[in-house]
């Protein structure tokens, strides 16, 4: 079920992409490897040949466990990491090709740890990617882009420190969105956020994403965070792509052992509440029972004592 | 004497000397630091080496430091030609340099170390290429840290160019070495108050500079650069102004004539006396004091230094490593041929007294032994006699000469500091001790020197020595001449117990030179 429907190697290979006119971003058998080849202790297989498609317009949601090679995936994207065999193809061109101040124009990066330039101004740290490339971002766009994600303009002239945890990756988002990206890339993004900082903000990168006809593809090791915003799910442990499925194909059963592992996690806590409210209902519901039982004997006695 | 703030505000050319010194020691180790960091930062190997090296050059004590760097820009003329200075400036520079180096390195690759790693990534994943990771986020955030090491190298550096003054470097330590010699505490004292202070307004400029880059106050940084420039900008002007507006020389015209001393009063007050007979005849003259001997005869054999005294004894064993003791004359003549076929130097002559290695005994203790007069009296009281010397002296070839020459075999042998030697031989802790010759204590009445009738002690005249630069001015030359022959021993002993004495009539080596050229007739 990986990636069958998607392209074979061929026609990539003699740079025929007619199939994928669509796509925006192509993996081709792509690999990571780290320490000596052929070393069967030293050598570490990060990202061990995946290929598939993204859609352009789509929410790709990657998911799976710590050191499933989710996160080498995404950065051999922005070339943070290179290949070691296979291609990235973005847009048809071969990452590891293009200009890499280009490239990261190109792609917006919102990274695990947030990654503020702790000694530049929320507004400098936005308009870092454009400054790169000599260009200056002009305060009017700093503040829109702060607009977008729901802060206030003035917060440009702010340092990162004086911010909280949800307002610093709020900046972490407007910066990726500088440089007009096409492709927004985010590594964890809210990880480190509180749940309702981190449900508040999901959703506005959500509508960002239809606003800005972006397309998205967001790491992350939680399932039911993955389920709730992206249109699109793919499962990767040790290395490999084990599904690729949507939301609702998942939570219908499909996607393997692995996939359905991940999403039993979010199911289980979700029917554990739901049982934990049925039975507090429950009891409430026997309580007002009793008490309206014992009421009713209370009357009848009282009007028995009445004559 | 000079009062001691009288002192202070007469150091204005040694503090200049002090702070260019400083400041450019500082400086090349930054801008050595500072690449090998970011080397550093990027492989763990030139990390470790890097490091290593560092370390290991603190582990060496300043002063030795300073001194290895004689020998070895000596056999870096091979390689670079015969005009590689090999004392003062470059090699105080270079020595001072490699101390700054440690503190300046360490810090600036533990704060690479420590810099956050999401921040890293983040500046590779905006798109930064190497160098603008480097000077947009890893240099600004390591800025402070970095200072914090450049504050201690500048308060080390500081503190240990005092020391460049044993290798011909004019510093702050001129006053300290000339004051512990020759004992005027107010020279030390105003030495140590002025390189003390000029360390802790820098290191309390620079404080502001670091608490400046940590707060990313652009006016605090920028304005404690300001200050660290100006102070340097200014110690240049007065330093080098002179030369800058100099006019050119004329021909035949040797520009200031260098006089370099060793590090105990007598050289101090001859060093003063050729000065100013120079200055008598028109000569521009400069002073490099308290240089080590070894260090005092390199220089002048590379004109470093112009002009110094050195002794016969001296230089047979340290330079011609000579043991056997031929007759004065013999030997002196010697020398003259060694030096003028092997360094250059013009030894222009003697000037007519001797500092040998001698032995004192106290005058009633002799009488007690049986009037002892010679070193042939003591051969039967030896045995029941101690005597005393520096711990250099039982392992110098005088003392093996003496003790075979005249069969001593003492009952006990005793080291002394030398400042302690003649309150041993008044206290009675050793019968004999061995002394100078022209020590200023021995023209007192309770001490003597015994005769050497066999001649198995080195003779030691003091002579004057020519740079080969100097050697063959003429005008030089005649001005030096009168000094020829004409200090005797006597002479020396009072003007070097003038300076040595412990009471209120000391004297400045200066004032003592003045006396002895009126004693002498000049």
């Amino acid at each position: 079920m990986i990636a069958q429907s998607m392209v074979g190697a061929e026609p990539i290979a003699t740079g025929q992409l007619s199939q994928n006119t669509n796509s925006l971003l192509h993996f081709d058998a792509a690999e990571r490897r780290y320490g000596t080849p052929g070393d069967t202790n030293g050598e570490v297989i990060a990202v061990d040949g995946v290929t598939c498609s993204v859609a352009k317009g789509s929410f790709v949601a990657l998911v799976g466990a710590s050191g499933s090679g989710k996160s080498t995936l995404l950065k051999m994207v922005n070339t943070l990491v290179e290949p070691s065999a296979g291609r990235v193809l973005f847009d048809g061109e071969d990452v590891t090709t293009l200009k890499q101040s280009q490239l990261r124009r190109r792609v917006g990066y919102v990274f695990q740890g947030i990654g503020l330039f702790p000694h530049f101004r929320v507004g400098e740290n936005i308009a870092i990617g454009p400054r790169l490339t000599g260009e200056q971002l002009p305060a009017a766009r700093i503040a829109k882009l702060l607009s977008l994600v729901e802060l206030e303009p003035d917060m440009a002239s702010r340092m990162p420190d004086e911010l909280s945890g949800g307002q610093r990756q709020r900046v972490g988002v407007a910066r990726a969105l500088a440089g007009d990206p096409q492709l927004l890339l985010m590594d964890e993004p809210f990880g480190a956020l509180d749940p309702i900082t981190r449900d508040a903000l999901g959703e506005r990168v959500r509508e960002l994403h239809e606003e800005l006809g972006l397309t998205t593809v967001m790491v992350t090791h939680d399932m039911a965070e993955a389920l709730l915003l992206a249109d699109r799910v793919l499962v990767m442990d040790a290395g490999q792509l084990v599904a690729d499925e949507t939301p609702r194909g998942l939570l219908g059963g499909a996607g393997g052992e692995i996939a359905q592992g991940l999403v039993a996690v979010p199911r289980d806590q979700a029917e554990k509440l739901a049982a934990m409210e049925e039975s507090i209902a429950a009891k409430a519901a026997e309580k007002a029972k009793e008490r309206a039982k014992e009421r009713a004997r209370a009357k009848a006695a009282e009007e028995g004592r009445a004559p | 004497m000079m009062g001691f703030w009288e002192t202070l505000f007469g150091l204005g050319d040694k503090l200049t000397a002090h702070v260019v010194l400083s400041a450019s020691a500082i400086g090349l180790g930054i801008v050595v630091a500072l690449p090998l960091a970011v080397w550093a930062s990027r492989s763990q190997n030139v990390a470790r080496v890097a490091l290593g090296f560092a370390s290991l050059v603190q582990t060496i004590p300043a002063l030795a430091l300073l001194a290895l760097f004689f020998p070895i820009l000596l056999s870096l003329r091979a390689v670079f030609g015969e005009d590689l200075p090999t004392l003062g400036f470059l090699p105080a520079l270079l020595a001072l340099a490699l101390y700054a180096l440690l503190p300046v390195l360490r810090n600036a690759v533990t704060a690479q170390a420590n810099l956050d790693p999401g921040v890293l990534e983040a500046a590779d994943g905006v798109g930064m290429t190497p160098w603008q990771k480097l000077t947009l986020v890893e240099a600004p955030l390591s800025a402070p840290f970095i200072m914090a090491g450049i504050r201690t190298a500048s308060v080390w550096t500081i503190g240990a160019a005092t020391l460049s003054t044993t290798i011909g470097q004019p510093s702050l330590g001129d006053p300290i070495f000339a004051g512990l010699q020759t004992q005027n505490w107010n020279l030390v004292l105003a030495g140590c108050f002025a390189s003390a202070g000029l360390a802790l307004a820098v290191d309390l400029l620079l404080g502001v500079i670091e608490r400046g880059l940590a707060l990313r106050r652009r006016w605090q940084y920028g304005a404690g650069f300001g200050a660290v420039t100006l102070g340097i900008l200014v110690a240049v002007t007065f330093q080098y102004g002179d030369a800058l507006f100099a006019e050119e020389r004329a021909d035949g015209d040797p520009g200031p004539i260098v006089i370099g001393s060793k590090q105990f009063s007598e050289s101090y007050i001859l060093s003063q006396l050729i000065g100013s007979q120079l200055k008598k005849a028109g000569f521009e003259v400069e002073y490099r004091t308290g240089l080590g001997s070894g260090v005092l005869h390199g220089a002048v054999a590379n004109s470093s230094v112009d002009i110094s005294v050195d002794y016969t004894g001296t230089v047979w064993v340290n330079e011609l490593r000579r043991t056997d003791i031929p007759p004065r004359e013999e030997m002196f003549e010697t020398i003259v041929a060694w030096e003028r076929e092997n360094t250059g130097t013009r030894v222009l002559g003697r000037l007519g007294f001797e500092n040998a290695y001698a032995f004192a005994m106290r005058r009633d203790r002799a009488e007690e032994l049986g009037g002892i007069t010679t070193l042939h009296d003591l051969k039967p009281v030896a045995s029941q006699m101690t005597v005393g010397g520096d711990p250099e002296f039982f392992e110098r070839p005088e003392w093996f000469a003496v003790s075979e020459a005249y069969g001593l075999d003492f009952d006990e042998i005793r080291n002394f500091s030398p400042t302690f030697m003649f309150n041993a031989l008044k206290a009675g802790e050793a019968d004999a001790i061995s002394a100078y010759s022209s020590d200023g204590r021995l023209s007192a009445k309770t001490y003597f020197l015994l005769e050497d009738p066999l001649g198995a002690l080195p003779s030691y005249d003091a002579m004057l020595m020519l740079s080969p630069r100097i050697g063959g001015n003429q005008a030089v030359v005649a001005a030096l001449q009168p000094l020829l022959g004409a200090i005797n021993v006597e002479a020396m002993r009072e003007a070097n117990y003038a300076v040595d004495r412990e009471d209120d009539r000391k004297v400045s080596p200066k004032r003592a030179a003045e006396e002895l050229a009126e004693k002498i007739g000049l």
